[in-house]
């Protein structure tokens, strides 16, 4: 299975992200369609037909989000790209706006005028310091042009694009909590409904969106929605390539762009050329820490969204994270439990303290004082978690975890009983028969 | 020190301004400003933030404390955060920080006495493909082992 290259195509191409380059490569052909030749409402059909959907996460069809903005709101309207990247294990952001951020500006552009915003804003992470300078220069260029400003393209639509950067808060990759954060609050979640496509930014009708997907949207109206959604083969309700985000214990971390319908075996092998050192596999986080786990025996999965959900996991942001057979899982699970711990923003009990609850047995464990039915009361902590909470960083916490010990219960019990590592205890079996 | 911003920052702020329905929408771009103006963010500096926004103080405040990035008091001229989340771990950035802390002689959250180096951790920055990572100021590097850590180390002298 060869990747397919849609986006990625371009990260080759030297000075990629200037606008000249990018013009003579086709770009800001698709917008100057839009505007000359087709509504607002033409544009939302092509790209609910191209069956885009959203990559950041919640992988929802990208034009019926955008259908859903009322047309008759006397408020103004508001785009929003999320470009808070930060679930652990995805990375794939950040390199399609220091190699292609005019394809970004275009897909906005295109959004905006399908939703009828006039005001943008990229909400880019605060540790993003040079990408978010990528985008300065590229907004600065498109200004220069007339493309972004009063009337783009010599027409009387106008366009203003802000960046505004977050300042630490893994929480604000979250829509709502975004939205919170944009407004100058804490980044808490909202309570939806009103969803954002009717109360968002500034209570105002709002996308959010996520950087990958905007980039996308050009190339769909250059070349067409049936074009986009047949790149993948035999998924009914995904179309289209996106870019996975490959880290762990691979020979060739680094950024994959494929089509849906290829598995996550074809991923770590073929793409990322396998498991360093040619160990064995021993599991795979198929789309960012939030995901259960897949054990090597499950990764024959295509990774599109229906099929990993199927498969009792997620599609989420794409981040695949490979652990080898030398991987401790009870040590593994600690970190993101950590990780969850640390970024709960502490509105709803069950995950501000059903977090820190896990941190502290876990904690406990580790430090060798493991008590017997730990491991039931792990499992019933996170089931306790899941589904009781405002925004999905609840049962992003759970989900690991269930998974984790479910399906490699035995490491942690070994753990609770022994109070230490049972891959260190069978290295040193192997050594002294040796 | 004097709370006040440079007439530059003063510029900039009104620019930001510009870009939202509400002044209290610039409160993180403002807190950034203040924290490149001050170094780090105090009692007075959020106070100042706040009169300049014409909003109260605590809407300053609950923002300052609520983001892991705005600090309260000064790093060193390189601030390392060493990356501690799952792609990280489990490529090894445990030995990363161990090998930082001996080599530089403090702690997590410390500063060296000559106030070149501070120390922290940070959770998933999103480099995971050069697990493990860690960021200088403004920059990314990766992926890390004890002579990378040196030869960084040495060009940032």
């Amino acid at each position: 299975m060869p990747q397919v290259k849609v986006l990625t195509e371009f990260f080759d191409v030297p000075d990629s992200h200037k606008i000249d380059v990018w013009e003579k490569h086709g770009g800001y052909q698709a917008i100057r369609k839009v505007l000359k030749s087709m509504t607002p409402d033409e544009v939302i059909e092509e790209v609910k037909r191209s069956k885009l959907r959203g990559l950041g996460g919640a992988g929802f069809p990208t034009g019926v989000k955008w259908g859903f903005v009322p047309k008759d709101s006397e408020k103004p309207k508001y785009l929003v790209v999320n470009a808070d990247e930060g679930e652990p294990g995805t990375f794939k952001d950040r390199h399609v706006i220091m190699n292609i951020p005019h394809s970004l500006l275009e897909g906005m552009m295109i959004a905006s005028y399908a939703i009828g915003a006039h005001v943008a804003y990229i909400y880019i992470r605060g540790e993003y310091v040079h990408p978010a300078r990528r985008l300065e220069e590229a907004i600065a260029e498109a200004k220069a042009k007339g493309y972004l400003g009063k009337g783009i393209f010599g027409t009387d639509y106008d366009l203003e694009v802000y960046i505004h950067r977050g300042a630490g808060a893994y929480i604000c990759g979250e829509e709502t909590a975004l939205l919170n954060s944009l407004e100058g609050k804490k980044g808490w979640p909202r309570l939806k409904p009103p969803f954002p496509a009717t109360v968002g930014a500034f209570q105002s009708p709002t996308v959010v969106n996520n950087v990958e997907t905007l980039s996308y949207v050009p190339h769909i109206i250059a070349r067409g929605a049936d074009w986009f959604a047949s790149l993948s083969e035999g998924t009914e309700r995904c179309g289209g390539t996106r870019i996975f985000s490959v880290s762990g214990h691979v020979k060739r971390p680094g950024v994959y762009e494929a089509p849906l319908h290829t598995t996550l075996r074809e991923i770590v092998y073929d793409f990322a050329g396998g498991i360093r050192g040619d160990k064995k596999l021993k599991a795979v986080i198929p789309g960012g820490s939030s995901c259960p786990v897949l054990k090597a025996d499950e990764i024959d999965v295509r990774m599109c969204f229906d099929d990993l959900a199927k498969a009792g996991t997620m599609a989420g942001s794409g981040g695949v994270i490979v652990m080898d057979e030398d991987t401790c899982m009870f040590d593994t699970l600690r970190n993101i439990i950590h990780f969850y711990a640390h970024e709960s923003c502490g509105q709803c009990t069950p995950c501000r303290q059903g977090t820190g609850w896990l941190v502290r047995i876990f904690d406990r464990i580790a430090e060798g004082r493991g008590m017997p039915g730990d491991v039931d009361n792990i499992l019933e902590i996170a089931q306790n978690i899941m589904g009781r909470t405002i925004c999905p960083l609840g049962d992003a916490a759970a989900m690991p975890v269930i998974s984790f010990v479910t399906k490699f219960r035995e490491e942690f019990e070994y753990h609770v009983r022994e109070g230490r590592c049972d891959l260190e205890d069978r290295k040193q079996r192997v050594a002294m028969a040796s | 020190m004097s709370v006040e911003f440079s007439e530059k920052a003063l510029e900039q702020l009104r620019e930001l301004l510009g870009h939202y329905p509400d002044r209290q929408a610039a409160v993180i771009p403002a807190l950034h400003l203040a924290q490149e103006e001050f170094g780090y963010i105090t009692q007075e500096v959020e106070d100042y933030v706040a009169k300049l926004l014409e909003i109260p103080a605590t809407d300053v405040h609950q923002v300052f404390t609520f983001y892991t990035m705005f600090r309260d008091r000064p790093v060193g001229k390189y601030h390392i955060k060493v990356c501690e989340s799952v792609a990280c771990h489990i490529m090894g950035s445990t030995n990363v920080l161990d090998y930082l802390r001996k080599k530089l002689g403090i702690d997590v959250g410390q500063t060296t006495p000559d106030g070149r180096f501070t120390l922290t951790t940070v959770e998933c920055l999103g480099a995971c493909e050069m697990a493990p990572m860690m960021q200088v100021n403004d920059d990314f590097y990766g992926p890390l082992d004890e002579k990378k850590l040196d030869e960084i180390l040495e060009s940032l002298e």
